[in-house]
């Protein structure tokens, strides 16, 4: 028997066109964002609404990732919105060198922001980078209040998180969910994340969204014109 | 379900490995951060999978997870986070940010010699 020392980064693949898209990004000063969740969280409902809502301030336009169809990238552009459709056909995560295809696609000289809308799962897309300015969690009630510390990966990296479908907590005896304790949890791992209770639905909340989106195109694209 | 990509990974690196070595491997260790999020046995279960009928087919992978480091912002120290006890467990403030996390290596191969 012998031992034969390797040291080989196995998903070097991957870091170097998430690289790549990362300085394809920033020499168009544009920003790009990473939305994880679980499916069913609310992502493509708290797309449509910001395009809505951000039109005439911020030119969004959307990578979907799903393993299979055509949906998400429909509603998107029912909502006024330019979207590539990844299928990873059972893939559980985006890979960077789809974005890199995907940014391709998209005519990004006509867009400030572009959101990517990752594979629903909370686990896996978050080991794999894209060239993101920054990732974005979202959960929603619904799937409870110990979700953040069962799966500390994407509430630790990310940059914000959305605590969605508030309105249904309304809905006394419903939904158990203690946004505080949330708050509290991914704030002791991730001192820096913003954190906005909203509902996609009925739009409460999604002020607060939209002034750090706002924020964060001036702090990472200075000097950038809107339209 | 990413374990399959990473086992894929790691597979093609023994195989080349094996090749450059002219020996057949036996045993391997990866190692990888906790964010990294690979679970051991859906790991094995990938590797064993794919593996089959490949060099690598009875070659027994083992997962050396590495904790993530937490730098404080308040009197420098770096330790090891700990998710149910997060903090500075030097001065107690939570205000620290985490550093990156270690990315997924093929650390070692165990060949057959001769």
């Amino acid at each position: 028997m012998f031992k034969v020392t390797v040291g080989k980064k196995i998903l070097i693949a991957n870091e170097e066109y998430a690289a790549q898209n990362q300085r394809f990004i920033a020499e168009h000063k544009k920003v790009c964002l990473n939305m994880i969740s679980s499916p069913g969280s609310g992502k493509t409902t708290i797309l449509a609404r910001t395009i809505t809502e951000m039109r005439g301030k911020i030119r969004i336009g959307v990578i979907e990732g799903d393993i299979a169809t055509e949906i998400d990238a429909e509603r998107i552009r029912a909502a006024g919105a330019p979207a590539i459709q990844i299928n990873t056909e059972g893939a559980c995560h985006l890979s960077a060198a789809q974005i890199s295809e995907a940014l391709k696609k998209l005519a990004i000289d006509n867009l400030d922001l572009i959101f990517i809308e990752n594979v629903g799962n909370l686990v896996c897309p978050s080991a794999f980078e894209l060239g993101e300015t920054a990732k974005v969690a979202v959960l929603s009630v619904a799937e409870g209040d110990d979700k953040a510390v069962k799966y500390p990966a994407i509430f630790a990296k990310a940059k914000a998180l959305l605590i969605n479908k508030i309105d249904l907590l309304s809905a006394v005896g419903q939904v158990d969910f203690d946004i505080e304790k949330v708050k509290g949890d991914v704030h002791k791992m991730n001192h820096d994340i913003k954190i906005f209770a909203v509902s996609a639905k009925t739009g409460e909340g999604m002020a607060g969204w939209y002034e750090w989106l706002t924020l964060t195109m001036k702090v990472t694209t200075p000097g950038r014109t809107t339209p | 379900m990413h374990e399959v990509m990473a086992a894929q990974g790691v597979l093609s690196a023994i195989i080349a490995e094996a090749e450059k070595q002219k020996a057949r491997p036996v045993a391997a260790r990866i190692s990888c951060g906790m964010l990294n999020a690979i679970n051991d046995e859906a790991f094995s279960f990938a590797f064993e999978a794919i593996s089959k009928g490949t060099v690598c087919e009875d070659v027994k992978v083992t997962v050396e997870h590495k904790a993530i480091q937490g730098r404080c912002r308040g009197c420098k120290a770096i330790f090891e986070f700990e998710i149910h006890k997060p903090g500075c467990p030097k001065c107690g403030a939570d205000n620290f940010e985490l550093l990156p996390d270690a990315p997924l290596l093929l650390e070692e191969i165990e060949f057959e010699t001769g």
